[in-house]
Parts: C-alpha cells; structure tokens; sequence
C-alpha cells in the first residue's frame, strides 16, 4: 500500500519554479512576507528528499491518523445513482475527522524542522483548525486560529474542540466574517509573527509553494484509493469526484489519476442559493480571473476587482476563491466543475445518512451530490455499472446543528421519532416535505 | 514617450530634490479616496496639501486589504459601503493634479488587475497622477505593469521590508522609480509609539543598492517621530494617523499635517 510520503516524491505535473500553472499561481503578497515562503519553499524541498522526515510523516499518519482510509462500497446509496457503483474513500474515518489531518501533520513537521514555535491558521468549517490545534498540542506548539464570527456561531462544536486542545480560537468580526476574512487576519499576523510563526494554510490555495506542498501532502487521498479500487475491482474507477473549496481534497484524490486519460474528474463547487442568484461561492463556474490571497485564479469579483460575499451552507465551501492548480486543470479540461446547491447538497447528506449509516459533513455532501447525478448521467456504460470514486473529505458532527435547522428539527436533542415538528422557521424555509428529515 | 515632456517619474523626483535643497525630508500623506465620501476625501487631501505635505497618496480601497491595521481597514470599508468606485479615486487625483498637487495612488494589486493594467496606467496618467504604490505586488510578478507605468511615465514604487534580502533590496531598486517606500516594521499599518530601529537598518541596507530616495512608512504618528524618521530618510510616510485624525474633520488633519511638515524640518515642538 502506498504511504503519505510517496504524495512528495514529484510528479510530471508540477509548477514552474516560481509556482505558476500555466497563468495561474504566482506569489502576489507582500514583501515582507516573501523571505518567510521562500524559506517554506527551500525547507519543503528539503524534507520531501529528507528519509527521515518521511519516515516520522508515515508513522504519524499510519499510528496517529489512521491510514490507510478505507473505500467503501455504497451500495445502497447507489440504488439512487442510475445503477452506478458508488465508493466512497473514507477521509471522514481520519483522526479529527477529515481529510484536512494529512496536509497539518505534514506542515506540523515543517514547523519544528524551521525551528518555530507558533503556528496560526484560517478555518472555515473548523476542521482545519482542529486539525492544526491538535498536531500542535501533539508536537507542543503554540496555537491561534482565526474563524470568521459567522463560521464560529455555525460550527460551534469545532470551536469548542479546538479550546479543548489548547487553541486559541479568535473570531473574525471583519467583512463577511468568513473564510476569506479569517485568511486576511492570518495574513496580518503573520506579517508582525513571521520569526516564530509558520502559517499552516489549509487548503491547496495561496502563495507558491502553499499549493504545490498542500497538494503533495494530500496526495496519498488519490494514491491509496487508485490502489484500492484497481486492487478490489480490477480496473480504474470511471470517474473521481470531490467539492471544491480552496481544492485540497479534490487536487489530492484528483492527481494521482491525471495521466489516467479515461478517468474523468470531476469537481463540485458550492452553488448556494443557485449561481443565478448571486448568492454561491461557486469559484471557476460563476468567477473571473484574478488575484487573491497570493494567488492568481477565477475569483468572484465585482468589476471593480473587489471580493464579492459568498454565500454557502457549508462554511468550508463558503470562499470566494480556489487554489490555482483547479483554474490550470479547469482551462485545460483535464479536470470540469460543477456547481452543486444547498438544497442539493442536503439531499444527498439525508440520502447518505439513511442509506449507509454516515453523516457527512455538509461539504462532501456535495460531491455525494454530484456523484449521484454523474451516476444518473453515464448509468451503465454497456451494461458494465459505471464506478464512480467519491471522496468522502469528512464527517458530519459538526454540521448536526446546521442539518436540525435545515430539516427543521429545531432542537437537535429531540430528534423525532416518528413525526417531524413543525418548523418554526418564519419564513418557511420548511415549507415542503421534500426537508423532513 | 515624447523625451520633451516632463513625466510624472520627473515630477515625482522634484518632491525629493526640492526637499533636499532645503535639507529636509519630504513629507507624504496617506488619505484613502472616498472616506468619508468621496468629497470629503478631496478635501481632506487638499488640506494636507495646503497644510505641508509634499506628496499624496490616495489610497484606492480595497475588499481585502491585508497589509492594513483596523484604523485604515475600517476607513476603506466605510468607503466600499458607500459605493466607492476605481473611478472616484481617479477624479480625486484628476482633482488635486488640477490645482498644482502633486499625488501616487496606493492600491492592492486586483483591482487595477481587474480594470486593466495598460487602462489604469493610461486613466492615471491622464487625470495627472504620478506613480503608484502596490503594496501586494512583487517585481516578481510585475513584468507587465512595470512596462505600462514605463509607457506612461508613471513610477513603480515598490516595497522592501526589514525582511527583504540584500538580493531581494537588489532587484526590487533596479525596478522602483521615484521613490523606495521601505517598510519600517513588520506588521500591518497603524500607528505605533516608537520608530522602530529596523527601519534605519533596513535604510541603510537599501542605500547600498540605491540612489533612489527612500520613503519610510508604517507607524509614524507625530512631529516627533517624523523628525526622528527625516533624520535617516528621505521621505516621511504618515498614514493611519492622519486617517484617525480625519474622523476628527479637516481641521484635525491640518493641525497633524503641519505638525508632522514642521517634523520633518527637524522643528518639531517635542511633544
Ligand atoms: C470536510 C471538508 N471537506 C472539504 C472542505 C473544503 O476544503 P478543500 O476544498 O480545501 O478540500 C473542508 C473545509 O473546511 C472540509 O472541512
């Protein structure tokens, strides 16, 4: 079985040294921050030829994260699919919960290798900073995570896990108060922090070599799962799937099949309210080139250049843009993405819960969607089922909250039995059956 | 370029040789355009002209403004709530260039992105602006817009940091005209209660790879600590102090702009 370590042993498909893919990537920040992320840069390059550092990223991720994530057969679920086999690669089985383990445990090391004893992260959805504040409290570093206000009030239950570990979890109360504006005050403070600080980023997204290292350290997702579905099936899935937030799932399932010509990938963005509506964050379908956060990439933005509000269910979907690699891969085609909407998505959270016993977190909830509709659309290529390889990023505890509210279940508590309440939602967002639980 | 005409990299190199003349610092002030509106924004620039500033930079606001502290970052939100437009920084600079001014504009890197590189350097060299600050642009990634500015006559004012390698120092100076701005700690914008000593190192260091003159910014908030910066720089970048001072009104800014202009005559009352 491959291990972590072989998601850095390079690839033909790599930026050029400056970190672009093709026109994207780049490094568009400050000067003061650029000796810091070339001395990330020289260290990464460093370690990834270093046997010990990979050996202590296989141990850790083998004895303290669990790997291998296993692939599960959903069949049951795929009886919704058009006869589709569905499989599922298990990040949500990860200590912590997701797939967001594998990049912090690798960047964790990177941090004591530089010699630094501080660590501050961006969260949306809170997995990343729980990830970050528990390879810090394992590897005793200090801790900060910055959390958009309107994310800490929706995840709730990841602010408290990460105060369990010894984080320090600060709400963001600038902007929309999400994602993008939690990433700007650890930009800030990594500005004044850079001598003791390494900003463990969370997502494949940002200055080089950030996308590049991300992607390597998520890798292995892809890597074990080509070996698992060629080694239980005999054959290559037909098609990968994943959501796309700032990419780091999808690019790390996604890569290790890139020079698998017929494997078709295929990347679910969240459409929110609808892309029509204006309110999504649907980065590549609805967003136009441009820079942000270090990176250039498609970006929603008004003319003017200024950041637009995102609007998702899923707070770590909820982000204007998307690591460069995905605009590479989406302008070449080797890679499509679709937009996925909360009500969709929600769908096929209930589907996943009642069919196979898992509760997702909200964001793989929209790649369980658009594997549904993938499976509808190529059914059974000449009576062969179609494999469909979904990853499944993360678990869903810490969007129990969310999915009471959406189906209506006010209390989460008192789930029903038989009868669901009736809503209490005023403007009668309950209004079908189509959201009972 | 028509080699006759006097280009704003010229006029923008006269702010520093006549300061030098009268063996003082030039003083540079930071307003960002539309806050409180975009005519409150004119005239709060206007008087930190009149009231001593040699140069203005009008600050383009931005939606993510990552190298900002909470004073700046909240005048420019205030000023996209209203409904600021890139537009409305140009008409103020077209307006202060109209009576004489002489003003950079400071932006983030997407939205002149965004605009158009070759449109935004044409639009402000044409409403009179004279070079532009990119706060978030490295020469690395800057081929583009140093050959726009180049064609306009406009100049590229790029950063170095305490940060900033002696290489690094090396190639951003070979691309910079007009000025260096050298950031004088590291840390988002704000005023602080002393100058720090990394920026006189970090001056030093730049003047062995330069001629260019060097503006320090980042934290400077009175006579006093303008006076100290004049001593080992060529320009005087004040920016978050005189933002609070323009919640206060226009008179607030004139009385920290003379304050500061008295500063970096090394006249300043002490305080
Ligand atoms: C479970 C899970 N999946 C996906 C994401 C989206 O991030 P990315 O696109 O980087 O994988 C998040 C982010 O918070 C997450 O928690």
């Amino acid at each position: 079985m491959t291990s972590a370590s072989h998601g850095l042993a390079g690839t033909t498909h790599e930026p050029d040294d400056t970190g672009h893919f093709g026109r994207w990537g780049g490094r568009f920040m400050p000067e003061a921050l650029i000796a810091a992320v070339d001395e990330v840069a020289v260290e990464y390059e460093k370690a990834r030829r270093d046997p010990a550092f990979l050996a202590e990223l296989d141990r850790l991720q083998r004895d303290y994260a669990g790997r291998p994530s296993p692939v599960t057969d959903a069949r049951r679920l795929a009886e919704h699919a058009g006869g589709a086999r569905i499989l599922l690669k298990r990040e949500d089985l990860n200590h912590t919960g997701s797939h967001k383990i594998n990049n912090v445990l690798g960047q964790a090391l990177l941090t004591k290798r530089m010699g630094k004893t501080r660590v501050i992260a961006e969260t949306g959805a809170g997995q990343h900073g729980v990830a970050t504040a528990t390879a810090a409290a394992l590897m005793g570093l200090e801790c900060l995570v910055y959390m958009g206000e309107v994310d800490t009030e929706r995840q709730a239950l990841n602010v408290a896990r990460m105060r369990l570990l010894g984080a320090e979890v600060v709400p963001v109360t600038t902007g929309s108060r999400t994602l993008k504006d939690a990433l700007n005050e650890a930009y800030r403070d990594w500005v004044a922090s850079v001598g003791h600080t390494h900003y463990i980023l969370g997502t494949a997204a940002g200055p080089h070599p950030f996308p590049r290292m991300v992607r390597d350290f998520h890798r292995v997702i892809g890597l074990e799962a080509r070996d698992q579905v060629l080694t239980a099936y005999g054959r290559l899935p037909d098609a990968v799937v994943a959501c796309v937030g700032g990419g780091s799932n999808a690019i790390g399932i996604f890569h290790p099949f890139l020079d698998d010509d017929g494997v078709r990938l295929v990347g679910y963005e969240a459409a929110g309210e609808g892309v029509e509506s204006g309110r999504h964050a649907a980065s590549i379908t609805g967003g136009t080139p441009g820079a942000l956060h270090g990176a250039m990439s498609y970006l929603l933005q008004d003319e003017d250049g200024q950041t637009l509000e995102t609007h998702s269910i899923s707070a770590g979907l909820d982000y204007p843009g998307v690591g460069p690699e995905h605009a590479y891969l989406a302008d070449t085609g080797r890679a499509t993405y679709e937009p996925v909407t909360d009500a969709e998505a929600m769908d096929a959270f209930r589907l996943l819960c009642r069919t196979e016993g898992i509760i997702p977190a909200i964001e793989s909830a929209h790649a369980i969607a658009g594997a549904l509709r993938l499976g509808r659309e190529l059914g059974r290529a000449g009576g062969d089922p179609a494999t469909i390889l979904v990853n499944l990023s993360g678990r869903g505890d810490k969007d129990v909250d969310t999915a009471a509210r959406w189906f209506g279940v006010v209390d989460p508590a008192s789930l029903p039995t038989e009868e669901p309440p009736p809503s209490e939602d005023a403007d009668g967002a309950v209004a079908s059956g189509e959201r009972e639980l | 370029m028509n080699a006759a005409s006097v280009t704003g990299i010229d006029r923008l190199g006269e702010v520093f040789t006549t300061a030098k003349a009268e063996d003082r610092a030039a003083l540079i002030a930071y307003l960002p355009a539309g806050y409180p509106t975009v005519k409150g924004s004119l005239g709060l620039l206007t008087q930190a002209l009149d009231a001593g500033a040699d140069l203005v930079e009008v600050g383009l606001p931005y939606s993510d403004p990552v190298l900002d502290g909470p004073v700046i970052q909240h005048a420019v939100d205030q000023a996209l709530r209203a409904g600021v437009r890139i537009r409305d920084t140009l008409h103020v600079v077209e307006q202060l260039a109209g009576r004489g001014g002489r003003a950079v504009v400071m932006t983030y890197w997407n939205p002149v992105l965004r605009y158009g590189v070759d449109a935004f350097a044409r639009d402000l060299a044409a409403a009179g602006g004279i070079g532009v600050i990119t706060p978030d642009l490295v020469p690395d990634e800057a081929s583009t817009w140093i050959a726009a500015a180049d064609r306009e006559g406009l100049a590229p004012i790029f950063l170095v940091a305490p940060s900033s390698s002696d290489e690094r120092i090396a190639s951003t100076t070979a691309v910079t005209r007009g000025f260096l701005y050298a950031a004088s700690t590291m840390g988002v914008t704000g005023a602080r209660d002393a100058v720090s000593d990394t920026a006189t190192s970090l001056v030093a260091r730049a003047r062995s790879h330069t001629d260019l003159p060097i503006g320090v910014g980042l934290g400077v908030r009175n006579g006093a600590q303008a006076g100290e910066v004049a001593g080992f720089a060529d320009g005087v970048i004040v920016g978050s102090a005189l933002v609070s001072a323009a919640e206060h009104g226009r008179a607030a800014v004139a009385r920290l702009t003379t304050e500061l202009a008295a500063g970096v005559r090394g006249q300043h009352t002490g305080r």
